[in-house]
This record gives structure tokens, C-alpha cells and sequence, in this order.
């Protein structure tokens, strides 16, 4: 099944008719209160956001207003396209903390390539740490991952079997031990024995606790002493049932460990994930991968068309 | 955002009485005000809008416009109608004949596992013998996780070399009976909701366990998906209750109210932490307060209540009122203050706390680091901080590994702290148990 069927088909299981209705007034050229309505609903519901949904219903008016009769967008095109350009922003200024990949950067141009996994407690981290190294390995990359969450119960255990299931190397030491040690061992013997990619799985925490991102910093630390430009990738795991928390999630992980996009995981529910918009909008940080799935194989490159479309499907 | 809400209302009712009557399209400004602070909060909007509805009927009443603090008054119905809707009073977990089963079921990473453990605890001390049953035999490790927490505990955990749920909670209960243990929580595999094959195993897993319990786990940091996944568990499976977890961080908390809305299930507790410890019964009054963002001085209060030693407040209070207050003292409320929990959660509770913290975090090591500074201090140092000087100063940094600066703003803050309180006791406020401008807290 490709990505677009799987993603649909995870949608249509779902939207239960309780829920706002969308579809024919979508489709109308319409632009009335109830349409607005509609609209705006669609938006909410999705996470997207009380502040931004009312930018983008002020902007929808206006365009309606003046747009030009043979290009007849509907109501809901207009939207999709502002979403779309939000989404698809490389180019946000973001802060300093946000630097985000480029097109034009290429991914691997330092060996080892390494990605910093950060994130909130069961967001996902482990599972997409297997999969990105299953991910990449099929693009032929030896990949290590180093299991830095020493803190949660059989989180050791859970990690080895999926670098396994990866095809990864993985770097451990006993559950208590500091992370910040993990990752420069990881570090160290990714480097001598020429790998291509360190993944470094990190525990879940809250953002608002100090001291646990405190030692989430360390780990960043760690990695930078060795190579300056790691961690190259740093990348918040968010689950997409996330509201509007996540984006106290994104600032308070990318001041601490920076950040350079996003993952969002259990998008095969009914959730849209759509708290990306004002995380995207604000700081600048792309979704680069969606997670759809227990299975290795569960992982996509984002697209935002098809992201944005999922937002408005019955 | 009280303040906020407080101010949009007294705007309001200032203008109606301007006008002398309460318009429909007056009310619906404001509802739509409300309903924006739900949304804010993560409330689900069918959920929101539901709740909306019901102020408004509230809210045609004469009743706001006759009140002196008309704005404070529509608050305290928008929270009392709040707490209403969120539910009664907190429900205890239901038993059935012995061994009687809880069945914990939620979406993947919710917290079922954890909070196995944490009910575990709670259960067994409330006198019970609990068995935790390992029957999440898909995700990676989650059986070793169970059994770590059990060790963890010294609670029993079930396990089995058998890959099917279902005859796991058959040979579990077998197990309880033989060991005469009475009570059972079987932690399921996380599911989504919209896989129908999963979710028929757990309602065959339902139909054979018997659980006079089945709690639906809920992270708190859901935003609108909420009640879409609620709703299905509820309508695929019999659930009895609801457990809200990971409310320690800064989330508003409203899936609160669209998790309660859409199934009309109670909410049993809340998971205030990662320890087994960190369990907390569920307050719908506090809750309210959260989801509102008015801060919870009620649980605060309570919480200090019952882990500081009573005789001991009695004497601190003494103390305040004579302003006799001592590094010493304080010493002992820091200690007591670390045993109430984690410390940021605590500090969300004071009320316009959560405004001040934003962006400012507490770390839990300072308090270890002031306690130490005040280890180091000679006891006439900490009966009489004023005798610390220069050299004093430099002697207690070195004992303590902490620097100079650290001593001098602990020793400046301590000072602010007795002003604080001298000016209190002149007005003969009550402190709520050493709370205000406390040393070693907060930003730098
Ligand atoms: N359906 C679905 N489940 C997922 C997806 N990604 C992760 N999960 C599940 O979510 C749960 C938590 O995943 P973990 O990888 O353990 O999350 P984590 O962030 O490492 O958790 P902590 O380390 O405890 O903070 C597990 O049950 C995973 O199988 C996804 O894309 N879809
Ligand atoms: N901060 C905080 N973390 C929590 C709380 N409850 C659970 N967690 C954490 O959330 C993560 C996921 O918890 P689990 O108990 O593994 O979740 P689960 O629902 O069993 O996950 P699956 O079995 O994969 O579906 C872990 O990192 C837990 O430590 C809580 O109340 N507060
Ligand atoms: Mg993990
Ligand atoms: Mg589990």
C-alpha cells in the first residue's frame, strides 16, 4: 500500500459521523457563515490552533473578496494552499536555537551523520529511532544507535530489540549510567569503526522539568565537543494527538537541545496532528518524517499535501 | 488568565449595564470568549461547545448583574459549572468478588504500564494484595518493564511464555486464586482505536477477565483527538473510569472535560509524575481551576497539609508571628517542601504561579545545593544570619562547594523572606506554610 492509500484509508476508518461534517459545503464555491463555520471547525479540530485558525480565516475573506472569478478556487483550496506554504517553509528565520536543514544541505555530508531524538514521555522516541535506522539502511547507511535513556524501566531491553529490528549496531551501558556517557561512547566507536549514522535515542521528559532537560543539554553537549556541527539533526518527537502543549514542547526542547525538524508518530489514528502549523509558524521546524505504524517500515517522509488534504477529508 | 477572564467579564457586565439588559448577542460575545479559553486549553470543540451552551443559559440569569464583583461572580459560575461538569466527587475504584480484576486499555504511550504500577501501589497500601498481569505481549520489552516495576515494588507480576492475552488473563486469575491474592490489574498492549482487529482482542480480553474496572488511560497533553478516541474505546468496550496521566508538566489539561463529556465516565485519577508514587486522586474543583488557568492554592494547601508535621507548622507559625524566623527553620521547611513532590508541580499550583514560571523553570538540585550552604553554616550562623561577613561567607562557600554568590543570594533572600513575612504578620494574613519569596527558588 503506498503512503497515500495507507494514509487515507487510516483516516476514512475513522471519522465518525458525530463530528463535524465536512464535505459538500467544502466542495461549494460558497463562501457564507455556515461555510466559515465549517471551515474554521475543520481547523480546530485538527490542533491546529485558536490564534492561527483565525489568521487563516481572516485571510480566506479577504482573498475570497478579491480573488479573480476564472481562477474559482473554492474556500477550502485557498486554505490548503496558506497551509501548504506554511508547511513547506524552509526559509523561516526561526530563532537561534532552530536551525533547519536546507534543501540545498545534504544529508550525511559529516560522518558519522548524527540525529539527536528528543521528546515528551511515550511520544515515540525508541520506535522511530529502529525505524530511521531501518529507514536509512535501506538507502545502504550503517547506522548505530546509542541508548541514552538509562532512566525508564526496561527501556534497555525495548531498545535493543529495535536495532535490531533496524539493522543497527547499538551502544549501551547499564540502566542508571549517564546518558551524556552513552553518547560520547556511541560517538566515539561510530566514528573508528566509520559508520555512517548515529541515532541517539533519548528518555522521555517534560519540558518543564529543569533538571531533566538539563541533562538532555549534556547529551547535546557531549556530541558537539567531539564534532562542532553534531548533532547535525535534532528532531522532536511529537505524537499526533498532541494539542496545543506542543508547542510549549517545541520551545522548551529546541532552547535546550535545539532543534532541526520534527517527527510526527501515530498518525495512522484519528488525530491530525495539526499543532505542527503553529510549531512550523513559529519557530520554523518542517516535519520531516510521520510515523504510521508499530512496524519498522511505518515511516514516511512528510508531505505536506498530503498532510493538509487529511485535515479536510470526511 | 484568571485575571484575564475576570477583566473581560467586568468589561462585559460594565457595558450591559450601560445598556440595562442582557442581550442574547451580549452573552454570545462572551461564551465565544469562553469558549476560546477552552480551546486554548485543549477542550475538545464539541466538548467546548456543549459547555458554552450551558453558561449561557447560566449566565441570563439576573443574578451576575445584581453582584457587587459581577465579572468575579461569572467566573465562579463558569468554574463551578465547570467542576460540575467534570464530575462529583472523586470515585474510589470499584471491587467485585475476590480476586476482582482492573483492566487498564488506552492508546499506545498513554501510560498503562506505569500506571499499573503506580494503582498497584496504591492499592496494596490501602491493605490489598495486588497481582500485576503482564498481558501486553507486543510492544518490545513490556513485559520486562512490568516486571522491573513489580520488583520495583516487591508486587507479583504475572507472566507467561504464551503470546495470547486472552488465556494470559485466564491462567493470571487461576494464579491469584492459588496465591490468594485479591485483586488483579491486567496492563493491555496499547492500541489505536481504529484497529478493529486489535480491538477485538480486547473485548475478547474484556469479555473473559470480567473486570468490574476497565480504566481508559488518557494523556493529558491530548488536544482535540480526545474525545474521537474516547468516544470509540467507549463504544468498542466497556469502560468504567478514566486516568488522566503526565499532568506534571505544563499542559492545560482539558481532555479532561472532553474525555468525561463524551463517555460520561468519571475520572479516577491523575498521573502527576514517571514514579509509582506520583498517583493522585482526581479533584473535577481543581481540574476546573487548571483548565481555566487559575492556579490551585485548595490542593497546595492540602497537599502541604498532609506531609508537613503538624506540631512542626504549629511552631513555625509561632515563630513567623514573633518574626523569630532561622536559617534552621528554614532549613526544615525545604525538606519537608522536597518531600511534597515535585517541586515545579507544586509551584503551578500558586495561584499567577504559572504566569511567573513561564519560561522559568525550577530545578529540584537547588535545593540541594541551599541546603547544603545552610549545612555549612555553624548553628549561632543560622540562629543569627546577620553575623556573616566577608570571611564567615567565604568559609561556608568552601564548606558547601557552592560559590560565594550563591551564599550572598541566599543569605539576601532569606533577608527579603523575614521582610515578607513581617509585613504579613502586621497584616495577620496567614502564610500558607512557608511558601512566599522562598530562598533558592526560581530565576537568576
Ligand atoms: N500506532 C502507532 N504507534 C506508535 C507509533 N510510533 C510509536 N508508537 C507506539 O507508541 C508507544 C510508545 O512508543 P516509544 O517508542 O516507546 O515512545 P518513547 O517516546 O520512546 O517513550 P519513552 O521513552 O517512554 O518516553 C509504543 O506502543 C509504540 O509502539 C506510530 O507511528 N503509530
Ligand atoms: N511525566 C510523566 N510521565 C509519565 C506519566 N505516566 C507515564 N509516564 C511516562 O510515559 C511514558 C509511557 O508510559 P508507559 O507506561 O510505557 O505507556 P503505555 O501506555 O504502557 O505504552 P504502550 O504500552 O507502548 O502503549 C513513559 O516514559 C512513562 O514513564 C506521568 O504521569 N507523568
Ligand atoms: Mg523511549
Ligand atoms: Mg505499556
Amino acid at each position: 500500500m503506498n503512503l497515500l492509500t495507507r494514509f487515507k484509508d487510516g483516516l476514512q476508518r475513522t471519522r465518525t459521523q458525530t463530528f463535524s461534517k465536512i464535505g459538500a459545503i467544502f466542495k461549494s464555491g460558497k463562501l457564507d457563515e455556515d461555510s466559515i463555520e465549517e471551515l474554521e471547525d475543520a481547523l480546530l479540530e485538527a490542533d491546529i490552533g485558536v490564534s492561527i485558525v483565525d489568521d487563516l480565516i481572516e485571510k480566506l475573506k479577504d482573498e475570497f473578496a478579491n480573488r479573480k472569478k476564472d481562477k474559482n478556487l473554492s474556500p477550502a483550496e485557498i486554505l490548503k494552499s496558506h497551509l501548504i506554504t506554511i508547511l513547506n517553509n524552509r526559509h523561516h528565520t526561526g530563532t537561534e536555537s532552530c536551525q533547519v536543514l536546507t534543501p540545498n544541505t545534504t544529508r550525511f555530508s559529516h560522518k558519522p551523520w548524527v540525529i539527536l531524538l528528543v521528546g515528551v514521555n511515550g511520544s515515540g522516541k525508541t520506535t522511530t529511532a529502529g525505524k530511521l535506522a531501518y529507514y536509512y539502511g535501506l538507502q545502504g547507511k550503517k547506522s548505530v544507535i546509542a541508548a541514552c535513556d538509562t532512566f525508564r524501566a526496561a527501556a534497555v531491553e525495548q531498545i535493543e530489540v529495535w536495532a535490531q529490528r533496524g539493522g543497527a549496531r547499538l551502544v549501551k551501558q547499564k540502566s542508571g549510567a549517564d546518558p551524556a556517557s552513552v553518547a560520547y561512547d556511541a560517538y566515539k566507536s561510530t566514528q573508528a569503526r566509520s559508520e555512517d549514522l548515529l541515532i541517539v535515542d533519548t528518555a522521555g521528559r517534560l519540558q518543564s522539568k529543569r533538571n531533566l532537560m538539563e541533562e538532555l543539554g549534556k547529551v547535546a553537549r557531549v556530541l558537539r565537543k567531539h564534532d562542532p556541527t553534531a548533532p547535525h539533526e535534532v528532531l522532536l518527537v511529537i505524537d499526533a494527538t498532541t494539542g496545543q502543549n506542543g508547542l510549549s514542547q517545541a520551545r522548551g526542547f529546541t532552547s535546550v537541545a535545539g532543534g532541526t525538524g520534527l517527527i510526527i508518530t501515530k498518525l495512522d489514528g484519528t488525530a491530525r496532528g495539526g499543532v505542527v502549523v503553529p510549531i512550523q509558524s513559529e519557530l520554523g521546524l518542517p516535519v520531516e518524517f510521520i510515523g504510521l505504524g508499530e512496524g519498522v517500515d511505518d515511516l514516511h517522509p512528510f508531505d505536506a499535501k498530503v498532510f493538509v488534504n487529511a485535515i479536510f477529508e470526511e | 488568565m484568571l485575571e484575564q477572564l475576570t477583566d473581560r467579564f467586568e468589561k462585559f457586565v460594565r457595558n450591559l449595564r450601560g445598556q440595562g439588559k442582557l442581550t442574547e448577542k451580549n452573552v454570545q460575545d462572551t461564551v465565544r470568549q469562553v469558549r476560546r479559553i477552552m480551546l486554548e486549553a485543549d477542550v475538545s470543540l464539541p466538548a467546548a461547545k456543549a459547555f458554552v451552551k450551558t453558561i449561557q443559559e447560566k449566565s441570563l440569569g439576573q443574578d451576575v448583574l445584581k453582584s457587587i464583583t459581577p465579572g468575579q461572580q461569572m467566573v465562579k459560575i463558569i468554574h463551578d459549572e465547570l467542576a460540575a461538569f467534570l464530575g462529583g466527587q472523586a470515585e474510589p475504584i470499584r471491587f467485585g468478588k475476590s480476586p476482582s480484576t482492573i483492566l487498564m486499555v488506552g492508546l499506545n504511550g498513554a501510560g498503562k504500564t506505569t500506571t499499573c504500577a503506580k494503582l498497584a501501589l496504591h492499592l496494596k497500601r490501602s491493605g490489598r494484595q495486588p497481582l500485576l498481569v503482564a498481558a501486553d505481549t507486543k510492544r518490545p520489552a513490556a513485559i520486562e518493564q512490568l516486571v522491573l516495576l513489580g520488583k520495583q515494588l516487591d508486587i507479583p507480576v504475572f507472566t507467561s511464555d504464551d503470546k495470547n492475552p486472552v488465556r494470559i488473563a485466564k491462567d493470571a486469575r487461576k494464579h491469584a486464586q492459588k496465591e490468594s491474592l485479591d485483586c488483579i490489574i491486567i496492563d493491555s498492549a496499547g492500541r489505536m482505536h481504529v484497529d478493529g482487529e486489535l480491538m477485538d482482542e480486547l473485548k475478547r480480553l474484556q469479555s473473559i477477565a470480567n473486570p468490574p474496572e476497565t480504566l481508559l488511560v488518557v494523556d493529558g497533553m491530548t488536544g482535540q483527538d480526545a474525545v474521537r478516541s474516547a468516544k470509540a474505546f467507549s463504544e468498542r468496550i466497556d469502560i468504567t473510569g478514566l486516568i488522566l496521566t503526565k499532568l506534571d508538566g505544563d499542559a492545560r489539561g482539558g481532555a479532561a472535560l472532553s474525555i468525561r463529556w463524551i463517555t460520561d465516565k468519571p475520572i479516577k485519577f491523575v498521573g502527576v509524575g514517571e514514579k509509582p508514587a506520583d498517583l493522585d486522586a482526581f479533584h473535577p474543583d481543581r481540574m476546573a481551576g487548571r483548565i481555566l488557568g487559575m492556579g490551585d492554592i485548595v490542593s497546595l494547601v492540602e497537599k502541604a497539609q498532609s506531609t508537613v508535621d503538624a506540631e512542626q507548622a504549629a511552631k513555625l507559625a509561632q515563630k513567623v508571628a514573633k518574626q523569630e524566623l532561622t536559617l534552621e527553620d528554614f532549613r526544615e521547611q525545604l525538606i519537608q517542601l522536597k518531600n511534597m513532590g515535585p517541586i515545579d508541580s507544586l509551584l503551578q499550583m500558586i495561584p499567577g504561579m504559572r504566569g511567573a514560571l513561564k519560561g522559568m523553570q525550577v530545578d529540584e538540585s537547588e535545593f540541594t545545593g541551599v541546603t547544603a550552604i545552610i549545612d555549612s553554616m555553624t548553628v549561632k550562623e543560622r540562629q543569627i544570619p546577620r553575623i556573616i561577613d566577608g570571611s564567615r561567607r567565604r568559609r561556608i562557600a568552601r564548606g558547601s562547594g557552592r560559590s560565594v554568590q550563591d551564599v550572598n543570594r541566599l543569605l539576601n533572600q532569606f533577608d527579603q523572606m523575614r521582610k515578607m513575612l513581617k509585613r504579613m504578620g502586621k497584616r495577620g494574613g496567614k502564610m500558607p506554610l512557608g511558601l512566599p519569596g522562598m530562598p533558592g527558588l526560581g530565576g537568576r
